[in-house]
């Protein structure tokens, strides 16, 4: 691996990957079983300087913008080196996010250049607000050769020949804009900077090393700063190979560990519990004899791997669980959400070790991650070299807020001084998640202190960002809260979102209005949803300026109401 | 060609039997994943029975914020 304490930036360490490693794949691109794209790095190079050259020739500045709207695939990689090569600042946005929330976002960060794919790109020039777009330059990604690009170029005719210049930048520049959360409340833009990326790294593959020849699965969007660090950077600096699915299906999934010999593949929960199905249905449909001698086999390796995993062993002992997954697995990462332990203790019984971590976009990545010495399934591991924690206002069970101090913290919120001296406090990140270390310093999580809530998929939801798609809905006022922060509880999982609504005196919450609620809810893509509904009778305590007083809502609803009998399906 | 409500249908005859739900329970304008109780990723393996039964190829984007039969059955006709 490169020694990333030489650069002072992203474009610097991954340049000097290119010249490193010119014969070795650093991706492959399959589309279900066909494969599309295969690079070398010597290949990537070729394909992305044309392209910073193009945007330097289109007055590309350094410290200019260039947002990002694609699912994982080649060119996204492709086009966030040839940014960063130019001395830009990638910003890497959702893709599953809708148009308007794309163009609201494009707006708060001020991008002037954006890369997106045809499909995404369509939807976006049929939004109302595209008409107020402020980007220059646009470049789309496959699109059919007839089609109407509203302005924006064909991403793969915008090249141009000759060298383009390398923009070196400091470790304190921003490399990337990462959106933790969203546009129906405040958009909180956290300020990534090179050296944020570079000491990341440097941490993350002291524990889990990469290397040429190594298969990194990319399925997490790359857009997740989990992916983009371990489906990205890390593998680059260190000579291995990233290959995107353009699909999530789950049988291309199982067929992409086979094909190519996955190493490593970081999973959300929600992926990690379905393959976790798929095996137990396999187990179960084996005879009764089979499933004895498969049950006996699993015991005997969780005794030899009590301590420590020994994959080559556990290979030898399961050969046909480790056939099903390509036969060089290393290790699933996962992270992101909530996960029964029960889930990552089912595959490290299997013999493949799950590295469960914790963080949060505002602190890079990963903050904890399992160790493995030995595997804990219910907890998220321990501080990452360089990671310092600590468990804030502790009660009598040592449960608090987590708050981190670390170089992979991020600089600010973009253009929220206000919102970053409330989590960036005397240099510590306040996280908003409660936990508390065990014995052996691994920590354990147990819910959140702020008002929000981590789907299985990883997303993070805010309850502002939903707000207004009930806007309009015959109450005198509503509002949303993490159904966990009204009702606290000392355990993650479960999490769910509710709807607050205060009808007028002289007016019900009655079947057409429910109706109407529940249809704006079905409206919403499903991650979004609330699951049920809490009627209340009390004006919303508000600030000055109107703004709901949260905190003290919940505090009301709470003393006054229980969480199973007040909250009904809406 | 089916028509627009052959095509309904079928979809919901498909999900009916692949989620092993009462065909009569299931209408054109349900949410599917509240219906059949089902996670975005049997969503995606219900549009791989579905690719494979009308013989089409439908990239997984096609699904984003569809969560009703009725625009499911919409987005599958337009690549008939």
């Amino acid at each position: 691996m490169l020694d990333l304490d030489q650069y002072t930036c992203l474009g610097e360490a991954l340049r000097d990957a290119l010249d490193r490693w010119p014969n070795e794949t650093c991706l492959i691109e399959s589309d279900r079983d066909r494969e599309r794209t295969r690079l070398t790095y010597s290949d990537f190079k070729l394909t992305a300087l044309p392209l910073a050259r193009a945007l330097q020739d289109a007055e590309f500045r350094p410290g200019d913008r260039a947002a990002i709207i694609m699912t994982n695939q080649s060119k996204w990689l492709v086009s966030a080196y040839a940014v960063f090569h130019a001395g830009g600042v990638l910003v890497p946005l959702d893709f599953m996010r809708s148009a308007e929330e794309h163009l609201q976002l494009l707006a708060h960060s001020k991008a002037k250049f954006l890369v997106v794919e045809y499909h995404l790109w369509r939807a976006i020039t049929q939004s109302p607000e595209f008409k107020n777009h402020k980007l220059k330059i646009v470049l789309v990604t496959e699109a059919p050769p007839t089609s109407d690009l509203r302005g924006g170029f064909r991403w793969e005719e915008f090249r141009r020949k000759g060298d383009p210049v390398f923009i070196p930048r400091g470790r304190e520049d921003a490399a990337c804009i990462v959106y933790s959360s969203g546009t129906g409340g405040r958009a909180k833009g956290c300020v990534l900077t090179h050296g944020n990326y570079l000491e990341q790294c440097k941490a993350l593959t002291a524990w889990y090393p990469f290397w040429p020849g190594v298969r990194y699965l990319s399925i997490l969007p790359t857009n997740h700063a989990i992916d983009f660090m371990v489906g990205f950077i890390g593998p680059f600096v260190c000579g291995a190979c990233v290959v995107h699915l353009r699909t999530l299906r789950p049988e291309f999934v199982r067929d992409a560990f086979v094909r190519y010999r996955i190493t490593y593949v970081t999973l959300v929960p929600m992926i990690l519990k379905n393959l976790e199905r798929g095996l137990r249905a396999k187990f179960d449909a084996l005879p009764a004899w089979k499933r004895f001698l498969l049950n006996r086999t699993i015991t005997f390796n969780k005794a030899l791997t009590r301590k420590q995993p020994n994959v080559k062993l556990s290979r030898k002992l399961l050969p046909e669980v480790h056939k099903a997954f390509g036969g060089d697995l290393q290790a699933l990462i996962t992270g992101g959400a909530f996960i029964e332990p029960t889930t990552p203790q089912f595959f490290y019984d299997l013999g493949i070790p799950v590295a469960n971590g914790y963080g949060l976009t505002e602190a890079g990545t990963v903050l904890t991650v399992n160790d493995l010495k030995p595997f804990r399934a219910d907890t998220v591991g321990k501080p990452l070299p360089g990671v310092e924690l600590r468990i804030l206002n502790p009660d009598e069970d040592g449960i608090g807020e987590v708050a981190a101090k670390s170089a992979t913290v991020m600089s600010h919120y973009l253009d929220d001084p206000e919102l970053t001296a409330e989590t960036i406090v005397d240099g510590w990140l306040l996280t908003g998640d409660l936990g508390r270390f065990n014995g052996s310093g691994h920590l354990q999580l147990f819910g959140r202190k702020k008002n929000m809530i981590v789907t299985e998929g990883g997303k993070n939801i805010y309850p502002e960002d939903i707000e207004s798609a009930f806007e309009g809905v015959e109450v005198k006022e509503h509002c949303i809260f993490a159904a966990n922060y009204i009702w606290p509880q000392k355990e993650l999982g479960a999490e769910a979102l509710v709807l607050v609504v205060h009808p007028d005196l002289n007016q019900e919450f009655g079947d057409s209005t429910r109706e109407d609620a529940a249809s704006r809810n079905r409206s919403l893509p499903d991650y979004k949803r609330v699951s049920g509904y809490v009627l209340w009778d009390k004006d919303f305590p508000r600030t000055a300026s109107m703004k709901i007083k949260r905190a003290e809502l919940a505090d009301e609803i709470r003393k006054f109401l229980d969480r199973s009998p007040a909250v009904k399906e809406l | 060609m089916p028509t627009q409500q052959q095509t309904i249908d079928e979809i919901l005859d498909l999900a009916a039997a692949q989620f092993k739900v009462p065909r009569e329970s299931l209408s054109p304008d349900d949410d599917f994943f509240k219906k059949l109780g089902i996670d975005s990723l049997q969503a995606l393996s219900m549009l791989t029975r579905l690719e494979q039964h009308f013989n089409v190829e439908l990239p997984d984007y096609e699904l984003q914020g569809v969560s009703d039969f009725r625009t499911l059955a919409e987005r599958i006709q337009s690549r008939l």
